[in-house]
């Protein structure tokens, strides 16, 4: 099966014309009339208080004002895998930013002056901003009424505590691990919080129209999950699946910030609001960092024994996770760490807690990377540390550890095929590893690292994908699927893949952007599986086709159904040389027997997919038993470092990034979600600086104050290098990559910076200020006074090593 | 609000209206005369998603207000697709240099600028160029290496 004729090749992206001649439309580019209505949301300016009284009258005297909302129109929760977040705050608020009050005008201006009209009377109350005291035994709750919310059976929440989730893995015997070691190190290292950035935010439009019926434009990823949400959200109003129609054009932007649901529940209830007009929300930038979900800090404990000829003995991995006000998708990001936080590596004894904690601060959910850009950067940290400490070459250190095919996971089931010792070794080249270089300039020093990675898909177990494709007359076809073309080229792979079945070219494909009304099932483009789980529906959808193509011409013309085949549009037969039928000539119309009569008609198939292997139903206490992970896709990463001792500025010189995709099906749009999402990552650990202040308000939710990376601060040359060892069950071979390829970069600067300089920063980001401050022997905490990164106010090193355990 | 008539040319074609003293350009552009390639992005000059050109220099449109634009001259992506692609836009077509889209007419029209005033810039040249344009997606290379080999000499 590898002579493949489309699968492997770059054919240029489907969606390019569109969007490089400006026809792509976003949600916010379509016209909805001139009855089309605006909101304003009434935020609450405290972290935790409880609501005494909410009075809109004035805002309803404003002239231009249509309708204020609160709870008390909409007393209901909603979220993925706990229902734990409040459409409107319903008694009290849980973040600075939370939503308290709709205001509805005919404009936007409008609507904006009313919502300072709406009075809001608070009591304050005690905010949980500290980890530590999150967990104290009498810790104010962020959610008193944790035990009634309904949750996702692989879930454990803890009634009466901040404890939305606690996954444990245990494997072996860790104490005997330890006892076995030679060396012990142990440490903890701190991750913050981050914001998508996506460059378009948030939108939603709604129209909800006089039969019932609601139509909602979502900037999303997720269109059948945004739609099974709000469907279960509404129900108490009397809405069903089938009267909600979800359609998503173009998304300017994801990275897992538009998938679920956030703002887009409000597009949806206050459209219901006011019936039979359509209503517009568009997200600030400010909201788009406060109010969607953000990336979770976290605090990991890492305690690992190795032997002194480099075996890992055990690993104690404690990660305290800081989900802010709901974590009704961010605690399957705790869950998803507390699998995997052995990293690549075997690891005989291990015990891993992943503690999922409500903080009043914005809530999280799902960012690229989905909890393992976090752990890695401690672990990834650690393990470079500890082969130093044992004086073996830390990339020798990996190679000896490093996961393969066969091995047995933490949870008790096996690994898929990738070739980490490839990856490791084509890194190592290219970064010249083991070659200590010297910058000319003499302020600066040159480090290197190399960093291993791997993730899993994180999905309910049952996660599927459906896909219908159908012929046009001229032979052209269209393939109706629901993943979301984020920009990974999700359209041009689903093309490529139904092209490579039915011999037709890419280029007379088309795939469009999915409608719930008229577009095949697919549960969400998340988690880095859509080529995989939606490719092979689409896979299985032009098989489909080709069936009712080959029985066609069987029962026209007699042909053998087994010596029937498909070639360069056409169709053609083993035992008739001669023979040719173009597809245009009967995909639509039939083929004509010798009586005048027709055979056959329009040519649709349709294809599902949905693993059968996967289970979540592995023992709370240990996690073993079950199979919740499809498949992980693994990979290595270097860096050569150049790093200005006084200012702390970094150049990166070269990074390389080598990943074993099973299958490219286009190796382009695979090299650009290595060069994209490598600086993406880099951007964490180099230029973004989350601060809240000492009560819970973010200080810098925009682009001047939050910094992401412009075109001037990209590596030097960055090297994709694409690996390919097939995954059995993938479309063609094929596993996802969209994710991992941020997840190395953190520990990579961290080591490279140590390297160079001998410093070790246990806290990200690892930015020049940072640096340069740390070089002088001055810690950043102190310079940047009473402000916090993530939920924990005193230094990382005061906290006791695991808090809870 | 007193309101004003102003008059500019838009992508070769004159464009009449009437607007309210405060009005940005860009939503003028987007709401009132239909011109959707700007984007909203940041609404306060950070991300260059609204870029056009004005008089030929590149301008964010949240930036500015509409009356400022009477009697100017207004280029969007629109205007460059009108007779078929530039050679700048079908060099990005060929490098895949945009993934989800949003960041793009901004930088074509950035980096058109830049070639109107010098044909073969050097890559520092060019990141300078676009530096005001943010990309969440790409990395910027596949930008940044259209426009060499399209440049080169």
């Amino acid at each position: 099966m590898d002579d493949f004729s489309v699968v492997g090749t770059s054919p240029s992206r489907i969606d390019g014309l569109d969007k490089i001649t400006g026809a792509a439309k976003y949600v916010d580019d379509l016209d909805f009339g001139p009855g089309l209505l605006y909101a304003e949301i009434v935020e609450s300016p405290y972290a935790h208080a409880l609501i005494k009284e909410i009075d809109t009258s004035e805002a309803e005297k404003m002239p231009g004002v249509v309708k204020t909302v609160t709870a008390k129109d909409f007393p209901l929760t909603f979220g993925l895998y706990m229902k734990d977040r409040y459409i409107f705050a319903r008694d009290r608020v849980r973040f600075v930013g939370e939503q308290v009050a709709a205001v509805i005008a005919r404009d936007a201006g409008s609507a904006k002056r009313a919502a300072k009209l709406v009075k809001v009377t608070y009591e304050p109350l005690t905010p949980v901003l500290d980890l530590a005291e999150a967990l104290k035994p009498d810790a104010a709750l962020v959610h008193p009424d944790l035990e009634n919310y309904e949750h996702c059976p692989w879930f454990f929440p803890r009634p009466k505590t901040n404890i939305a989730h606690w996954r444990k893995t245990r494997r072996g015997d860790v104490e005997k691990g330890f006892a076995e070691a030679d060396v012990i190190l142990e440490d903890t290292y701190t991750v913050p919080r981050y914001a998508h950035c996506a460059i378009e935010p948030h939108v939603i439009a709604g129209y909800y129209d006089a039969a019932g019926r609601l139509t909602l434009w979502a900037s999303s990823q997720s269109p059948y999950t945004q739609r099974n949400i709000i469907a279960e959200a509404l129900s108490p109003m009397g809405l069903t699946h089938k009267d909600i129609r979800v359609i998503t054009p173009y998304v300017g932007g994801g990275f897992g910030g538009k998938a679920g649901v956030s703002m887009e529940i409000f597009g949806a209830v206050l459209a219901m609001a006011v019936k039979g007009h359509p209503l517009k929300i568009r997200w600030s930038r400010a909201q788009e960092f406060y109010n969607t979900s953000q990336r979770q800090g976290v605090m990991a404990h890492v305690k690992m024994g190795v032997k002194k000829d480099g075996t890992i003995t055990a690993l104690e991995h404690t990660l305290h996770w800081d989900a802010g006000a709901y974590a009704e998708y961010g605690a399957n990001v705790v869950n998803a760490a507390g699998l995997s936080a052995t990293g690549p590596y075997r690891v005989p004894n291990v015990k891993i807690d992943s503690v999922c904690v409500y903080t009043n601060l914005s809530p999280t959910g799902a960012y690229r990377g989905f909890g393992y850009s976090e752990f890695h950067f401690g672990l990834e940290s650690h393990i470079t540390r500890i082969a130093k400490q044992i004086g073996m070459d830390p990339v020798e250190f990996r190679r000896k550890n490093a996961i393969a095919e066969g091995d047995t996971l933490a949870y008790g089931a096996k690994m898929n095929p990738g070739n980490m010792q490839e990856a490791i070794n084509r890194c190592a080249k290219a970064i010249h590893w083991g070659r200590k270089e010297t910058s000319e300039h003499p302020d600066r020093v040159i480090g290197k690292d190399i960093s291993l990675f791997w993730k899993a898909p994180a999905m309910p177990p049952n996660a599927s994908s459906a896909a219908f494709v159908k012929f046009n007359e001229d032979g052209s076809l269209n393939v109706m699927v629901s993943g979301m073309e984020l920009g990974q080229g999700y359209m041009t792979v689903m093309a490529q893949i139904a092209a490579e079945v039915l011999t037709v070219p890419v280029d007379k494909i088309r795939v469009e952007t999915p409608d719930t009304d008229r577009n095949a099932y697919e549960w969400q483009t998340v988690g880095s599986h859509v080529t995989w789980s939606c490719g092979n529906a689409v896979k299985n959808a032009a098989l489909d086709a080709r069936e009712k193509i080959i029985t066609t011409v069987h029962r026209a013309l007699g042909f053998p159904e087994e010596s029937i085949y498909l070639e360069n549009e056409q169709v053609k037969c083993q035992t008739q040389p001669e023979f040719s039928l173009p597809l245009c000539e009967f995909v639509i119309n039939g083929i004509q027997t010798k009586d005048g009569t027709y055979r056959g008609g329009p040519i649709i198939g349709s294809g599902i997919f949905m693993p059968e292997f996967t289970s979540a139903t592995g023992d709370p206490e240990t996690s073993q038993g079950g199979h919740p992970n499809v498949h992980y896709t693994v990979g290595a990463a270097g860096i050569i470092l150049e790093v200005d001792r006084k200012t702390g500025k970094m150049d990166v010189l070269r990074t390389v990034l080598a990943v074993d995709v099973g299958q490219a099906i286009n190796p382009v749009l695979v090299e650009g979600q290595i060069v994209g999402g490598l600086l993406q990552g880099l951007a964490t650990v180099m230029y973004e600086d989350i601060r809240y202040d000492a009560n819970g308000k973010l200080l810098n939710p925009n682009f001047t104050d939050y910094k992401i990376p412009t075109a001037l601060d990209i590596p030097q040359e960055t090297i994709p290098i694409i690996l390919e060892t097939p995954q059995p069950d993938g479309p063609f071979g094929a596993r996802g990559v969209g994710e991992h390829t941020m997840i190395p970069a953190a520990s990579m600067i961290a080591n490279a910076v140590e390297d160079a300089l001998g410093i070790r920063i246990k806290t990200m980001p690892v930015i020049a200020e940072k640096i340069a401050l740390a070089n002088l022997g001055v810690e950043y905490d102190e310079v940047k006074g009473n402000t916090m990164g993530f939920c924990y106010a005193k230094k990382p090193d005061e906290y006791p090593f695991g808090i809870l355990t | 609000m007193k309101t004003h008539t102003i008059t500019f040319r838009l992508n070769g074609e004159t464009c009449t209206l009437d607007v309210e003293a405060n009005e940005l350009l860009l939503d003028v552009l987007r709401d009132k005369v239909g011109v959707k390639s700007p984007k909203a992005g940041c609404e306060r000059g950070d991300c260059g998603s609204c870029t056009i050109l004005l008089e030929g220099k590149s301008v964010r449109s949240c930036l500015i207000l509409a009356v400022e634009v009477d009697e100017q001259e207004i280029t969007t992506v629109e205007g460059l697709s009108r007779d078929g692609l530039s050679p700048l836009q079908q060099a990005f077509l060929n490098h895949s240099s945009f993934q989800c889209g949003f960041c793009a007419p901004g930088m074509v029209l950035s980096v058109t600028e830049l070639l109107g005033k010098n044909p073969h810039p050097a890559k520092e040249e060019i990141q300078e160029a676009i530096a005001g344009n943010l990309c969440r997606c790409t990395g910027y290379q596949p930008i940044i290496d259209a426009v060499l080999e399209l440049t080169k000499k």
